[in-house]
């Protein structure tokens, strides 16, 4: 299908031919320039704003932006976004709201990646890359995908569902060029259908193929002759089905691998005693390029010794899978000292942290999950390990910390330590706990947090909390963009004083908090910049939900009921989000659009 | 003097239970900390079902820590493949009363058992003796295992072998981790 650029010159030169030719305009002679330039312009935001110069600029951005991001599926519609960008190689999409990652959402709500895929199929011939995140995708989706895009290259699904295997093996079987099969914390329904098996005989040109998240066997010897074949793969991640044994096979054949995700770890119950075990350790010595470590989802950490010859080069390391113990992480962690990116479980404890902070000088993000992740479980990890992070790595940038204690003053030494953080999400699984030393809410180490560090853009807030964090909030968190609260603040001030401070809010996510529809209103001067606001189990009222509707035409507001839910009128949900369209046709039944 | 406690079938199975404790010890504090213990091993599915948002709690026996809130649904924001990754294999990775590997020296293979199979020690020890196919002697506080060359111990959470018969069996469950039956006098 030639592009339409061919058939531009094709006229021209029939122009010049029969002495019709003109000379080109010098508002034409400009555009073409700039369509040159603009080639090589790649943010978004520098297009957007390209895009804003005047007609001519918009039109030449528009025919030369290859990379389509589109945060929110319902702000424009497909044939919108096709309309004006007509030569995009490149997609990105995100449906869902975070909070569905947690149940909050009731299933069925939508975004659904058919009618994109429905009418990229046709637009953008020469697709390359898609990228999805919290999009339902289904099997015939992909398999219109597999058959649309002779180009398709690169494939990375993010929190989605909808799909399976069935769906994968057309991918595998159909993309020829594939080199980026990435499923990343997706839900993938076992078809029984041998994905593995559906690559193309002859060697292949994967690069990366992740699919840790899939809760099925694969067919091992397949994948051990799919990795034999695809000389250029450098991110591979198996799932818990691949055993240690089976690792070192895959291992001893790609050496070349950056990345690697590492499977169970674990062999299967029946070890001889005595028995020949292969080489771990001289298998992870060969991979001299590896950086990225992870998997160790059914870790026997008596195995841990083998990943020795590599922790030297690592700058990733993912352990939040891995039931290890302090003296365990010690062992590994003591060779890290390249380390900028490390997520672990709570069950290393605070001197397990202790320990990172010694060593990991280089650390820019830290992740801390809970292993037993309840309200009133036993909480391995507190204030101590936050201090003790906070001394150690001074370059951090990205925190999130899962703990049962917490205090205002290790809080308070994180934001004076580390002033480079730009993501601060602190999770103190207690609903409304205090300090647990000086039983003070969590105001002041949340307010200094948003003081002393200068770069944040990213906040998550829990514990006790009275209006007071949010004052503090609204007055230093000049670029926030992305707030998540939950159980906290006594009155609608709180959330004003958010929705009146933050001139960079885009991105706001609020459950159980008292904050009702005098609240709500306060934002109306800002909601048309913001991608979204969710409000879960909050004091609103329908008619406060109404007045915004009716306010702000260019809104879609959205009340979502239970599903169990009676009351016709009463709703646990509100989110709504900025729109170019006419509020979608796609809803369920226990979503309102008002 | 405790009343000893009585089980349905009416056989005193406390008399032959092994444990350590002086007489009279109390009975009640065993009770509550297995509640709570037994509420942590509450199935997931039930605990995210539970969508009130009020904290309905059940006093527990124990005054010091705060009573357990029913659990609200989305909390903490932790997403369910990560929280089912562990309830699944938990009870495994930290012995916390399933399956445990077995060891006998001598043997060239290893055995897994279910440790929340079986209510005692007796049970235990009747049922490693019929799987290995070996008598164990007599347990007295004081002198171990006597009358018999095999000895059972088991490695516990912080990696210490013990011998098996001298805690509690609830505190036996939750920190044995692995079992081995060593061959030959300490």
């Amino acid at each position: 299908m030639p592009e339409p650029e061919v058939d531009t010159r094709r006229r021209e030169i029939a122009g010049v031919l029969t002495g019709e030719f003109q000379s080109p305009s010098p508002d034409q002679v400009l555009e073409n320039v700039l369509e040159n330039v603009l080639l090589f312009l790649t943010s978004r935001r520098d297009r957007n704003a390209v895009s804003l110069v005047c007609k001519s600029w918009y039109r030449a951005e528009a025919l030369t932006r290859s990379d389509l991001f589109i945060g929110n599926c319902y702000a424009v519609s497909p044939r919108r976004a096709i309309e004006r960008f007509r030569r995009v190689r490149s997609v990105v999409l995100k449906g869902k709201p975070r909070f569905a990652d947690f149940n909050l959402m009731p299933p069925n709500w939508g975004a659904y990646f058919t009618p994109w895929v429905t009418a990229m199929a046709t637009s953008y011939p020469w697709l390359e890359k898609v990228y999805l995140k919290r999009m339902f995708v289904t099997d015939r989706d992909l398999e219109l995908l597999a058959q649309s895009f002779p180009a398709f290259k690169e494939l990375v699904l993010v929190c989605c569902d909808g799909f399976g295997t069935s769906g994968l093996a057309g991918i595998a079987s159909k993309c020829r060029q594939l080199r980026v099969l990435d499923l990343i914390e997706d839900e993938v329904t076992d078809d029984e259908v041998d994905w593995i098996s559906c690559f193309p005989e002859s060697g292949t040109c994967l690069e990366s193929l992740i699919f840790d998240c899939i809760e099925c066997p694969i067919n091992f010897e397949a994948l051990e002759r799919l990795v034999a074949r695809s000389p250029s793969l450098r991110k591979l991640r198996l799932n818990r089905y691949v055993s240690i044994g089976q690792l070192y096979r895959l291992m001893i054949r790609a050496p070349q691998l950056t990345h690697l995700g590492s499977g169970s770890f674990s062999s299967s119950d029946i070890v001889a005693q005595g028995d020949q075990e292969p080489d771990y350790i001289s298998a992870f010595a060969a991979c001299k390029s590896l950086v990225c470590l992870s998997g160790f989802r059914e870790i026997i950490p008596d195995y841990l010794p083998a990943i020795y010859p590599v922790c030297a080069n690592l700058t990733s390391l993912n352990f939040s899978y891995a039931n290890i113990n302090t003296e365990q992480l010690k062992s590994v962690i003591c060779h890290c000292h390249k380390l900028q990116i490390f997520w672990v479980l709570d069950s290393v404890c605070d001197e397990g942290l202790q320990a990172v902070a010694a060593t990991c000088k280089e650390l820019r993000e830290l992740r801390v999950f809970p292993i037993d992740a309840r309200e009133d479980s036993e909480g391995p990890v507190s204030e101590v390990g936050l201090q003790a992070i906070s001394e150690g790595c001074r370059k951090l940038q990205s925190i999130l910390y899962f703990c049962q204690r917490m205090t205002n003053a290790a809080v308070i030494a994180m934001s004076k330590n580390c002033p480079d953080l730009v993501v601060f999400r602190l999770c103190i699984m207690g609903r409304h706990r205090p300090d647990h030393i000086t039983g003070e809410p969590m105001d002041e180490g949340f307010g200094a947090i948003v003081m002393n560090c200068k770069k944040l853009t990213r906040l998550a807030i829990s514990g006790l909390l009275t209006d007071k964090a949010f004052s503090y909030i609204g007055k230093y968190g000049k670029l926030v963009r992305t707030l998540s609260v939950a159980f906290a603040g006594d009155s609608d001030m709180g959330l004003k004083y958010v929705l009146e401070g933050c001139p960079k809010l885009q991105k706001l996510e609020i459950r159980d908090s008292p904050f009702g529809d005098a609240a709500l209103r306060s934002g109306l001067h800002h909601y048309y910049n913001m991608r979204f606001l969710w409000m879960s189990s909050c004091r609103l009222s329908r008619q406060g939900c109404e007045e915004i509707a009716r306010a702000m035409p260019g809104l879609v507001v959205e009340v979502i009921r239970n599903e169990n839910e009676e009351d016709k009128d009463g709703f646990e949900i509100l989110y709504m989000y900025r729109s170019l369209e006419r509020p979608r046709i796609d809803a369920p039944e226990f979503v309102t659009i008002l | 003097m405790e009343k000893p406690v009585v089980y349905d079938n009416g056989l005193n199975l406390e008399a032959t239970e092994l444990r350590l404790g002086l007489p009279g010890t109390n009975e009640p504090e065993k009770q509550s900390s297995t509640s709570v213990r037994s509420k942590k091993r509450a199935s997931p599915e039930m605990a995210e079902e539970t969508r009130s948002k009020s904290s309905s709690c059940i006093s527990d026996a124990d005054d010091d820590a705060p009573p357990p809130k029913a659990q609200v649904v989305g909390w903490p924001p932790v997403r369910s493949y990560r929280k089912n990754s562990f309830q699944q294999r938990k009870g495994e990775a930290e012995g916390a009363g399933m399956y445990v590997k077995v060891s006998m020296d001598g043997a060239p293979y290893l055995r897994k058992i279910d440790l929340k199979v079986y209510k005692s020690y007796p049970e235990l020890l009747n049922a490693l003796e019929n799987m290995f196919k070996f008598r164990i002697g007599e347990y007295s506080e004081r002198e171990g295992y006597n009358g018999s060359d095999y000895t059972p111990a088991y490695e516990d959470k912080d990696g210490d072998w013990m011998l098996v018969g001298d805690v509690p069996w609830e505190m036996f469950i939750s920190s044995c981790k692995r079992l081995r039956i060593m061959k030959g006098s300490e």
